[in-house]
């Protein structure tokens, strides 16, 4: 009996695995196929062979390398100034005394509920009237501005439990707030930080409404809207070219994921249940 | 140190620049709307003051009742998809998994990270029907389920319910993780004492689980919440908000509403009540973190 169950459990986790993960592999050895498996063979069929024409077609052809090379710039500005912004405000809202701490905090805190969609009719009138319409600033700046509550969110829980006896060691060995911000918290923060840089980088990157509405010349698109106007350029038909093209967009995100999901997954849960 | 810590001319420089920006961009927007859902037209062209009646005219709008009524569906399977399932991957890998525990959760997580877009391209793939069968349809068809085979996001009947497979099938992950690490703060001799007393597996959920675990679930139902009210980006790339409306959300139909037909005062009406939906529901919820489920 106990056999029987300690089998049934493998076959449930495994079922679990592979919903989860089949997908996924479908795609990448379905953006190596050639037109002619599509029509022939069914669509669980593996690549016949490693058709990387798919990829090339996508990067020249559906103009994949500038939207690859927008949304890298986009997100990496972005993402210097959030990191920048969650290490010292976050210290600030945490750490430091003041007498508007607690309202501050709790501003940027209601921030994390703001639905995108509540503020974007008002943003869309505010880039006009600066003439940022359809510039990178008008995503960088939004990229930041809707970073910061989660960011800061997740910094504090660490940030709280940051030992006020090492700080002050540094205040007497002569420390000023910046030197101690540089030399102590940022290196006891390196997880958090980390966590931080990781998760907003996935935001950054999948960003869809704001390029959407703000971007409309081709040669500033994002990969997102790129990808979510691929369709029309190349056809329904060439499902090769499309999956190769959404296979790109993924591989980044990937390669993130692989080298730093513990701390990504560490730093989540630490976050959320102690923050 | 208090002179350290409270130095003005430091925390000037580290609060500013990031609390103008917020101010700016995050929280006028929201207060902005609410002055323009008192305006009718497009501010620059006949931009007037209509009072109230943008939101009398909400109140009886079909299209809008249909969005918010897709929109309430959608969070109601996907907000129960996502943290149910998140909840059961998460006592399995702690109770069940006695090999590969950080291996599986790290191919669990793996989807939250995937851009919303080629999800949906993936998805829209994988439930094709024309020209050739999608994955599913094709693997129905050859275990010979033939009759299951159909246009799943091309129906209304259907549609909904593969895009909400499709969130959950992103996000479950992610609550398995979160619930994961609070089951690891439940201490083990908690547990023991419990199945010594005679506890069997449903009661030591019900008893002891479940309320050690009320606060994480609050936590995860009000970010599950909060994700699906702002439902946009998945069924834009999924269904483009159809078969006809059957997958069109508020925030969807706002965007049509504001920048395709640019009635910028009546689409802010619409934007308006999404932030009230999203504040109000998370209240409701956390509500249940002091009274007895």
């Amino acid at each position: 009996m106990k056999k029987v169950k300690s089998y049934l459990i493998r076959i449930v986790i495994f079922l679990i695995c592979v919903i989860e993960i089949y997908p996924l592999f479908w795609l990448l050895t379905a953006s190596l196929k050639q037109q002619y498996e599509w029509t022939d063979k069914p669509a669980y069929a593996l690549n016949a062979g490693f058709y990387i024409q798919n990829y090339i077609d996508a990067w020249t052809r559906g103009h994949m390398s500038t939207y690859f090379v927008n949304s890298l710039i986009n997100t990496l500005v972005s993402l210097v100034f959030i990191v920048y912004f969650t290490v010292t405000a976050g210290f600030a809202l945490t750490k430091m005394d003041w007498k508007w701490r607690k309202r501050i905090d709790s501003l940027f805190g209601l921030g994390i509920m703001v639905p995108v969609a509540t503020a974007l009719i008002p943003l869309f009138q505010i880039y006009n009237k600066m003439n940022l319409m359809d510039t990178r600033l008008a995503l960088i700046l939004s990229y930041i501005a809707f970073g910061l509550s989660l960011s800061f969110y997740l910094v504090q829980g660490y940030m709280r439990s940051l030992p006020l006896e090492i700080m002050e060691a540094s205040v007497i060995d002569g420390c000023g707030i910046y030197k101690m911000m540089w030399h102590i918290v940022v290196p006891l923060m390196k997880n958090a930080i980390i966590t931080v840089l990781v998760l907003q980088f996935f935001f950054k990157w999948n960003d869809l409404i704001f390029s959407m509405t703000f971007i409309s010349s081709s040669k500033l698109k994002t990969i997102q809207t790129g990808l979510l106007y691929f369709q029309d350029e190349f056809g329904a038909k060439n499902w090769g070219a499309i999956f190769a093209s959404v296979s790109m967009s993924v591989i980044p995100l990937l390669f993130i994921y692989i080298a730093l999901n513990k701390k990504v997954i560490e730093g989540m849960t630490s976050g959320a249940v102690k923050g | 140190m208090n002179k350290v810590l409270g130095n003005k001319k430091a925390i000037g420089l580290f609060i500013l620049p990031p609390l103008v920006l917020y101010a700016i961009i995050v929280v006028l927007p929201v207060a902005w709307s609410f002055y323009y859902s008192f305006y009718s037209g497009t501010p620059g062209l006949k931009w007037e003051f209509a009072g109230i009646e943008n939101y009398i005219r909400l109140v009886k709008d079909k299209n809008f009742i249909a969005a918010l009524w897709v929109n309430v569906r959608y969070i109601v399977i996907v907000m129960i998809g996502q943290v149910g399932l998140g909840l059961a991957l998460s006592l399995m890998f702690h109770f069940w998994l006695k090999k590969f525990k950080s291996f599986i959760r790290t191919l669990v997580f793996f989807p939250v990270v995937l851009p919303t877009v080629a999800v949906g391209q993936l998805f829209a793939k994988i439930y094709e029907i024309q020209p050739n069968y999608g994955l599913l349809n094709s693997i129905l068809a050859n275990i010979g389920l033939d009759k299951l085979v159909q246009p799943w996001i091309g129906q209304e009947a259907t549609a909904l319910y593969c895009l909400s497979a499709m969130d959950i099938w992103v996000a479950m992950g992610f609550y398995s993780v979160i619930y994961y690490g609070a089951l690891l703060d439940i201490p083990g001799d908690v547990i023991e004492a419990a199945s010594i007393d005679g506890c069997n597996g449903w009661n030591l959920f019900r008893r002891i689980l479940m309320p050690l675990l009320r606060p994480i679930t609050i936590a995860c139902l009000i970010f599950s919440f909060t994700g699906t009210v702002k439902m946009f980006e998945s069924a834009l790339a999924l269904t483009n908000g159809g078969p006809g409306n059957a997958t069109k959300s508020l925030s969807m139909y706002m965007y049509n509403v504001a920048f395709t037909y640019n009635k910028m005062g009546y689409g802010s009406v619409i934007a308006i009540f999404i932030f009230v939906l999203c504040f109000a529901g998370s209240r409701v919820i956390r509500r249940f973190d002091s009274k007895e489920l």
